[in-house]
């Protein structure tokens, strides 16, 4: 208890100062993995833009009114929803009982004994796409559901494509040979011919990913050791690098994060962009907004030396350790990741589904082109490495790769700064 | 201890004691949590050990001289940087606002009012507008008619970061010297000019001198300032930008990670730089931040002038 007074008594004077008395240290849980208990819960999430998830808690609501739940909606970024969940933990606080985690956040969250350890004899997961599986699991164990997932995309330009007579390409290389005959046309004059995500943030660790996966490596291996100083590796960050020195992916992307990709791409000055499935409908948007409405298409990702690796989005649902009415928590996971919810979500919100079958809906199908091929992104993608301290790991990974990129280091000094930095971060553990 | 005595120090205790828990505790709660470290370590289930473990001066001979030494230094070597430039270019810029603001002109009013405006918006809401204005396609690029990126150059985030913070608070200071300027009396100047003074030794020989308290008063409120400086740079350049990173954003950004043994440690470290600079530049030019000079008698005014006077030769 006593640490307990210390946290709340520093989380109210800490406005003098910074950050400096905030949160306490590890605190003594006492987290029983048994779950149990019916009544109202809680539901933590990101903001509901779409209103699918507003729109899955009333139908809930509306035939359990004993076990009412009550949605909670956190900031839009990603960080700070990570931030109150995890605060909400360190106090041991039962406000939030389902939390809605990003994927790369489960082992963190287990590890830490901050969400319970999930009946895998409850579920019948054979309907789920193995790779969002993947996500759900720390060392064996199952710690949360796959509600949502999510691949890249290479978004191209249709119309371009056929006056040059070419396919999407298969590799970065066959993108650049595609890119120097369309450049040449007049219809073309201005353009660039390819961005992904590379301002320094997490999506730069996405896109990285990405590129040491499809030259054949892995940040970190099956044994959890870091394996970036390899030959694959470097080949990935060369393929980055090379990328902006030769001008095939504009100046400017070193600032693109997803919307000002997004931007580019529908104001016609990208020839190829790799995006997330949400770019889809913007870009064929009829209202003007577009200037690719109906000229482009989508196709798997490049790889480098063979086939494209996407790097695998998503979040998954989990049960905060602190929380009462934990057995009503379960049951809403269940109906939240079920079929027909998630298909819901996918026409409200054109939410990707976790289970497999949905990509096939020959209905869903007719309404949303890109779904085979988003189904193709997401069973061969890669989850981002799955360690405990992600929060580390990224921001190192972020460090070195756009010192390499900014042209600051060296592909080959800054992939081994970064293997002794991610030794050094998970040798700790 | 006199009944009076008595009497004075019970009235004045419970200032001391609120003092005692918004000043003092948070210090010294921050203090007693750098020397301690949580999650390092993980038992053979791959949980998580619980409870922190005390590591003493560990984390602060981490960050001055071990693994985490580059980035700190880094951050420490920005944040002097951008308080020496631009709490230089404020006190110049703020010195010249106020000289032009003092002169008797048609819509003084609206000129003195118009030059708060900076000073008024929130820095995040600045730093927004700003950005804005430094996007690759943003309206300097258009000016300059070339694309500087300006939140991936080192230098050119630093000019970015500089311009919008001189920009945000140069008129703090410009309001600050005007008040200084507006108490020094018209007679003194008339006096120097009869003497024959131009207007370039009258200024030097007489306003910089009398306005010296306000002026000094006003740079030790900006470097205090610009030494916590954090949304700035955070939300004009982004997080993780070597070239940008201070002290302030180093601290929270170990907090998100939930290192908050680091995050305490580096707070602390600014914490007493912060103090080191104040003392140095309290003791140095004294400047009269807790109203010594008024509780005195008339004369020390003199003083005050003759010293500055001196100084200025």
């Amino acid at each position: 208890m006593k640490s307990l007074r210390w946290r709340s008594v520093s989380l109210m004077t800490v406005a003098a100062f910074v950050v400096a008395g905030c949160g306490g240290g590890g605190g003594d849980s006492s987290a029983s993995s048994e779950i149990s208990g019916r009544g109202p819960i809680t539901f933590a999430t990101g903001k509901d833009v779409t209103g699918a998830v507003t729109q899955a808690v009333e139908t809930w609501n509306g035939s359990h009114p004993e076990q009412r739940v009550r949605l909670i909606e956190l900031p839009a970024d990603g960080d700070q929803q990570r931030q109150q969940m995890v605060q909400n933990a360190q106090t041991e606080s039962g406000a939030f009982t389902v939390l809605d985690l990003d994927n790369v956040w489960n082992a963190e969250f287990a590890a830490n004994r901050w969400v319970v350890e999930l009946p895998k004899e409850e579920f019948d997961f054979s309907p789920f796409l193995e790779s969002a599986m993947k996500t759900a699991r720390y060392r064996g164990r199952l710690f949360s559901v796959p509600a949502y997932s999510d691949g890249g995309l290479l978004y191209y330009r249709k119309d371009l494509l056929n006056k040059v007579d070419a396919q999407p390409p298969t590799t970065r290389e066959e993108m650049r040979e595609i890119c120097a005959k369309v450049l040449e046309l007049p219809a073309a004059e201005g353009m660039s011919c390819y961005a992904g995500q590379h301002a320094k943030y997490e999506g730069l660790t996405v896109n990285f990913a990405e590129a040491v996966h499809g030259a054949g490596g892995q940040i970190v291996n099956g044994q959890g050791q870091p394996t970036v100083d390899s030959p694959e590796a470097l080949r990935g960050l060369e393929t980055m690098v090379e990328g902006f020195s030769s001008g095939t992916i504009p100046r400017a992307a070193i600032a693109y994060k997803e919307q000002p990709n997004k931007r580019a791409f529908i104001g016609g000055e990208l020839v190829f962009s790799r995006n997330w499935p949400f770019m889809w409908s913007q870009a064929n948007a009829d209202d003007g907004s577009s200037k690719v409405a109906g000229e482009f298409a989508v196709a798997p990702l490049p790889g480098i030396t063979g086939k494209g690796v996407s790097s695998l989005g998503g979040h998954n649902l989990a049960i905060s350790s602190f929380a009462e009415n934990k057995a009503t928590a379960l049951d809403f996971i269940k109906f939240y990741t079920s079929k027909k919810q998630q298909r819901q979500r996918l026409i409200k919100g054109s939410l990707a589904p976790t289970r497999g079958a949905l990509y096939d809906d020959p209905e869903l199908q007719r309404e949303y082109p890109y779904l085979d091929t988003l189904k193709k992104s997401i069973k061969s993608a890669e989850p981002r490495p799955r360690v405990v301290n992600y929060g580390d790991v990224t921001l190192a990974v972020q460090d070195e790769v756009y010192a390499a990129i900014s042209g600051d280091k060296k592909p080959d000094k800054a992939l081994s700064a970064l293997q002794r930095r991610l030794e050094k971060l998970i040798e700790q553990k | 201890m006199t009944g009076t005595g008595r009497l004075a120090s019970a009235l004045v205790s419970p200032t001391l004691l609120v003092l005692a828990v918004v000043v003092m505790y948070p210090i010294i709660a921050a203090l007693y949590q750098s020397l301690f470290v949580s999650g390092q370590r993980l038992d053979a289930q791959g949980f998580v050990v619980e409870g922190r473990q005390f590591v003493g001066l560990g984390t602060y001979a981490d960050i001055l001289f071990g693994p985490a030494a580059e980035r700190f230094w880094n951050a420490f070597w920005n944040t002097t940087f951008f308080t020496a430039v631009t709490v230089t270019l404020e006190a110049v810029l703020g010195m010249a606002m106020a000289l032009v603001m003092h002169q008797a002109f048609r819509g003084r009013g609206l000129v003195r009012a118009s030059v708060l405006v900076p000073w008024a918006i929130p820095t995040a809401v600045s730093a927004l507008l700003w950005r804005w204005i430094f996007a690759p396609d943003g309206v300097a690029n258009a000016i300059l008619d070339q694309q500087v990126l300006w939140s991936s150059q080192a230098i050119a985030s630093k000019i970015a970061v500089i311009t919008a913070e001189v920009w945000k608070t140069a008129p703090f200071v410009g309001l600050l010297v005007l008040a200084g300027l507006q108490v020094i009396s018209r007679e003194v100047h008339e006096a120097a000019t009869v003497d024959g003074a131009g207007a370039w030794r009258r200024f030097w020989h007489i306003t910089l001198p009398l306005v010296k308290p306000a002026l000094v008063v006003a740079v030790l409120f900006r470097m205090l300032d610009a030494l916590r400086m954090f949304d700035l740079p955070f939300i004009l350049i982004g997080q993780q930008k070597d070239s940008v990173e201070t002290l302030s954003m180093l601290a929270f950004s170990e907090a998100t990670n939930v290192h908050y043994g680091p995050a305490a440690a580096y707070a602390t470290l600014l914490f007493a730089y912060v103090a080191l600079i104040a003392f140095v530049f309290v003791k140095l030019l004294g400047a009269d931040v807790i109203g010594e000079a008024r509780s005195q008698a008339p004369k020390s005014r003199g003083a005050r002038f003759r010293r500055g006077k001196g100084s200025a030769r």
